[in-house]
């Protein structure tokens, strides 16, 4: 471990340091704009400059220079000091300075490095460079006059998003940053340059104008778009949040985020459900709660323990612990999460879970992917399989062929190879030290299909020490919790049907083919006036995941804390108090008056949910009895539209553009501005 | 005077074909084997011993370069040699002679110095505006070839040792040696970061050597006639020939072969027919191509052109490219058209050269013009300071210097533009 010196201080740094974490590890801060901990390293802006003694008589970018023992690293001497503020000059003479209507302004890298570093006067008396605006898809709104040619958006596409579609062209002074043929660009993680763009050439086209950062509250909140449970930050000003954006998380997202998780929040404020509804000769027509639960009443008095729950994709565990308490005490037991009819074994939650956790799999050297596109059903993930690809790792796949960023081996859509591996792969799966196996939610529908998955986990032999290659890719944000809160009939959404409940109530469930249940008097618990809502017989207005504390677990079954960040529309109640408030009209008081009372006893009844952090699960598959599966059984991946997953989404502008432009290939003409 | 017998380009007038029959009548390839034969560590030794500083502008010991290459491959990446004929430096006509009538000696050269330096194939890297040198150069590598002197075998020496003929697009940037490793990988000239040096990790990562196309040229007369020869021209660490390119303000600009350390004077005089006008006339010298500071009249006049004995002058060597301007010349928009190039040429990867030689132009337009404040002179020098050395490649340094020279030389010329452009009188300060 080298020993260098910095400004005196003497500090240890692993091997392969830079000289820049020297610093930082010593305290010193270090100026910088291209460099960035999660990219590579670029060593063009020159801002982190020092001295470091051996070496060249002049400063060195501590970013790109390697720590090596005896060094001594002057950061504060006036040649640093000078270069620095060289730096500084050259990138703020061809910048605008139009911070009063930047909408980095407040937040800007360029701002507070220029405060902290700069001269304070410019000797500039040229003209600016103007800059062409570029076009960058829906999310991305460029202004490219402000661009300080840091390259960070650039080695993000190319690195982490897999799409070389930003560049850099021309040469000089004229250098320009571009998406390939001024396209929108194509990914999924496009908005992330917006985070990492140091200036503001990058900003959010949603945001634009909408907000400065000082006026917002911020809030950390868990999102909902996907199983991944994105670590977020929730913006809010007044009663409207402003936008979201990720939270540094090791574990889950590192601190990246995708388009839907950033931007489904302006479906916050559309086709909001801010007050109850009853259906009256067909139609439903707008009440009062105390219509709505009388009329309830009036059902569930005849309906007595036919009474069933089906849980949505983005609900929170406290609403569904209180409506599972619900029904409890109703005498029922009819609760069912997989909206979309999967019917999977879930005794063992091991054995549907993602075991590798999503940091894990980073360290995988062989993954073979069963019936799932990563890239939509979880794009964080996906890009930590990247990241194992590009440190060697071999990815197999069986399912349609999709582009996933990334080299992989298809075996063909043909799931009843799950029998038969191709020899090859086969052969990777079990030379590799850590072999991973992803089951999407296709292959699970797949009769037969869980139980030939589990077996090669014997035959493939994905358990070695304290390694679990065995994963289930779940897509959606509810259901781990659910499946730990029994949401989960053996049977699914079909033996629900059977049953054909008298009183279904319907938690923000809006994927579910409702047909079945025609009969039933149908009970919509919910925030957006989707595809749920409309058949529902009672509509109540619930509160959505940004105006709710609640529990998320995600899809490797780690236990998430969200908190509230403004408060339901209209007379929208939080969705465990709804339940709360009905139990008594039906006569059936829920044991807890308040949210702390609810958690309490969900604590006292599931300690899971009581930790942040990761569930462990025991691992002991059930013994499922082996199905054939016919030669070319073919899946069609469950997420046919990567925008528009959920009704929050459906109702963002932004995503629906987003799906419209970037999947369906739509042309949208810009006004000049 | 450099005598006739010791001339390794025996051929840089043109005078005779470049094929490789005329070649091998003027000596090349002659038992290359036997060179080869020296084994390689020897090889690198009478590089080492010979003096000879790397001719691609910075001067760096030739045999010391080559002895930093891996001498075996732990981890089965191969050595490459890299020569740079990527020759665009204003006032640097040099390789381009050597390719055009001697493309054999640098091809024998490659096979020589690739096999010192353990490599598996050299490949020379060609300006692309050299559109005939390229055509002659693929013309005689196939000739070496289909002669058995290049492949399997090379020269009958045991030794597998490819060349391949890569062609620039016609970039400044590629010049700098990283920059042009990755345009030879298919990517955007720009330069890497150093660390990892070339000969760590270089050309597709493998351990690279780039040298510049006269540097190898030499090495197969060098030992054909041994390192002592070759210091015995030149001052102590200055040693050997050097193919001179005189233009500008002279009677007969020429490329011509000289002794290292030849005075200035001297040089001009018996090759370039004297300066245009008498020595009187002579204003100041570029003398190592457009990125070294000009050097006044005065102190080029007896200077020995080495690298040493310019750098004493505060300029420099270079690729020995010597423009020569009489009294005639515009300086400062000499100067300021050096400036455009660099502005022209940056590659726009780190900030104060991308930024930089834009403002520097600008301010020395109006240098030109006098359209400018006194005060400006100073602020211009202090931004050359601020680009000089902060840079990723020397290319940011090759736009500086110009200015720092004519600032340092040629003050009170941009004074006098000034004052007479504000109607001919100093103002007092308010």
């Amino acid at each position: 471990m080298p020993k260098v010196k910095v400004d005196g201080i003497e500090v240890e740094v692993p091997v392969g340091a830079t000289v820049m974490q020297a610093c930082e590890a010593a305290g010193k801060e270090i100026p910088r704009f291209c460099y960035h901990e999660r990219l590579t390293i670029a060593g063009n802006c020159r801002m982190c400059l020092v001295e470091v003694k051996p070496g060249p008589p002049k400063p060195q970018a501590s970013c790109a220079l390697p720590a090596s023992d005896g060094q001594e690293i002057t950061t504060m001497s006036p040649a640093v000091k000078k270069a620095r503020e060289g730096v500084m000059e050259f990138l703020l003479i061809n910048h605008p300075l139009d911070c009063p209507i930047c909408d980095q302004g407040g937040e800007c890298d360029l701002q507070d490095q220029a405060v902290a570093y700069g001269r304070g006067h410019s000797r500039f008396a040229e003209n600016k460079r103007a800059v062409t605006e570029k076009y960058m898809g829906p999310v991305v709104k460029t202004i490219m006059t402000r661009c300080i040619q840091c390259t960070r958006c650039v080695r993000f596409a190319e690195e982490v998003a897999g799409v070389e579609e930003i560049g850099a062209i021309y040469r000089g002074e004229n250098m320009q940053i571009t998406s390939y043929l001024e396209g929108a660009v194509t990914s999924e993680l496009s908005g992330n340059v917006v985070d990492l763009c140091p200036v503001g050439a990058l900003v959010s086209k949603p945001y634009s104008f909408e907000a400065r950062p000082w006026e917002l509250s911020k809030v950390p909140g868990i999102d909902v778009s996907d199983g991944v449970g994105t670590n977020i930050r929730i913006d809010s000003r007044l009663r409207e949040v402003m936008r979201v954006v990720p939270r540094i998380s090791e574990e889950v997202n590192e601190e990246w985020a995708h388009d839907k998780t950033r931007h489904m929040v302006d479906g916050l404020t559309r086709n909001r459900l801010d007050r109850p509804w009853v259906r009256k000769g067909g139609k439903l027509q707008a009440a009062t709660w105390e219509e709505a639960f009388d009329a309830i009443a009036k059902v569930a008095k005849k309906a007595g323990d036919s009474v069933a729950a089906v849980a949505g994709d983005l609900v929170d565990v406290e609403t569904m612990y209180a409506a599972k308490k619900l029904l409890a005490s109703l005498g029922s037991n009819l609760i069912e999460g997989r909206q979309t009819g999967l019917a999977y074994d879930a005794t063992n939650i091991a054995a549907v879970n993602f075991n590798t956790t999503i940091a894990g799999i980073e360290t995988a050297d062989a993954i073979l992917l069963v019936g799932t596109n990563p890239r939509w059903e979880a794009s964080l993930v996906n890009t930590r399989i990247r990241k194992a690809v590009k440190k060697g790792a071999k990815v197999f796949a069986i399912g349609p062929e999709v582009d996933l960023t990334y080299p992989v081996e298809w075996l063909g859509n043909d799931m009843s190879l799950l029998a038969k591996l191709p020899k090859a792969a086969a052969d990777a799966m079990t030379k590799a030290e850590r072999p991973a196996m992803i089951v999407g939610g296709s292959a699970l529908k797949v009769p037969g299909g869980q139980a030939a998955s589990l077996a090669l986990v014997d035959s493939l032999n994905l358990i070695r020490g304290d390694w679990n290659g065995y994963n289930v890719l779940h897509t959606v944000a509810a259901r781990t919790a659910g499946l730990m809160l029994g949401y989960a009939l053996a049977g699914g959404m079909a033996a629900l049907a059977e049953k054909a409940p008298k009183l279904l109530f319907l938690l923000g469930a809006d994927e579910a083919d409702l047909s079945p249940f025609d009969k039933s008097f149908k009970v919509y618990v919910g925030h957006h006036g989707d595809k749920g809502a409309h058949g529902a017989d009672v509509i109540l207005p619930g509160a959505a995941y940004t105006e709710k504390h609640g529990i998320y677990v995600n899809l490797e079954g780690r236990v998430q804390y969200s908190e509230r960040a403004i408060f339901p529309p209209g007379d929208a109640r939080e969705d465990w108090s709804i339940f709360r408030a009905l139990s008594a009209v039906l006569g059936k008081p829920l044991p807890f008056d308040s949210f702390g009372e609810l958690r309490t006893a969900l604590f006292a009844e599931y300690p899971a949910f009581a930790e942040a952090g990761l569930v462990r699960f025991d691992w002991a598959p059930p013994a499922l009895k082996a199905e054939a599966i016919a030669q070319g059984t073919e899946v069609a991946y469950p997420i046919k539209d990567f925008y528009l997953t959920n009704p929050i989404a459906r109702s963002s502008p932004t995503l629906r553009r987003c799906s419209a432009e970037i999947l369906h290939g739509e042309d949208f003409a810009e006004a000049a501005e | 005077m450099l005598a006739d017998k010791d001339r390794i380009f025996t051929n840089v007038y043109g005078f005779q074909p470049w094929n490789l029959k005329a070649a091998q009548k003027r000596g090349d390839w002659d038992n290359t084997k036997a060179l080869m034969a020296l084994g390689q560590d020897q090889i690198i030794e009478e590089i080492k011993n010979s003096g000879l500083r790397g001719r691609g502008g910075a001067g760096f010991p030739t045999g010391m370069k080559w002895s930093f290459m891996p001498k075996e491959s732990k981890d089965g990446r191969p050595n490459f040699l890299v020569i740079n004929a990527d020759e665009s430096e204003p006032g640097s006509c040099k390789d381009r002679e050597i390719i055009r009538h001697d493309p054999h000696k640098l091809i024998e050269g490659a096979l020589i110095a690739g096999f010192a330096m353990r490599a598996r194939a050299a490949y020379i890297y060609i300006r692309g505006e050299f559109i005939r040198e390229a055509e002659t150069l693929f013309a005689a590598v196939q000739e070496a070839y289909d002669a058995g002197l290049l492949g399997k075998n090379a020269a009958g020496s045991g030794y597998d040792f490819d060349v391949f003929v890569h062609r620039g697009a016609g970039a400044y940037i590629c010049g700098e040696e990283t920059a042009l490793l990755e345009s030879l990988e298919g990517k955007k000239g720009q330069p890497r970061l150093k660390p990892p040096f070339p000969a760590g990790a270089g050309l597709y990562g493998c351990p690279t050597t780039v040298n510049n196309v006269e540097s190898i040229a030499v090495t197969p007369t060098i030992l054909r006639r041994g390192a002592a020869w070759f210091k015995g021209f030149g001052r102590e660490n200055n040693h050997g020939t050097k193919l001179f390119q005189i233009s500008g303000h002279v009677n007969k600009p020429c490329v011509v072969e000289e002794a290292m350390s030849i005075p200035f004077r001297e040089l001009i005089e018996k090759h370039a027919g004297g300066i245009r006008g008498g020595w009187d006339n002579l204003l100041a010298v570029i003398p190592g191509g457009s990125s070294v500071p000009l050097v006044p009249a005065k102190e080029i006049m007896d200077a020995p052109m080495d690298f040493d004995g310019l750098r004493a002058l505060g300029s420099g060597l270079g690729t020995a490219a010597v423009i020569v301007m009489d009294k005639s010349t515009d300086i400062v928009r000499a100067i300021s058209r050096i400036s455009y190039f660099y502005k022209h040429e940056s590659c726009g990867q780190c900030t104060p050269c991308r930024e930089g030689t834009g403002w520097m132009w600008r301010v020395m337009e109006r240098l030109r013009t006098g359209d400018a404040d006194i005060g400006e002179i100073d602020t211009l020098l202090d931004v050359t300071k601020q680009i000089e050395g902060h840079t990723i490649c020397a290319l940011g340094d090759a736009a500086a210097w110009p200015i720092q020279g004519l600032v340092r030389h040629f003050r009170p010329e941009i004074e006098r533009r000034i004052i007479e452009k504000q109607g001919g009188a100093l103002e007092a300060a308010e």
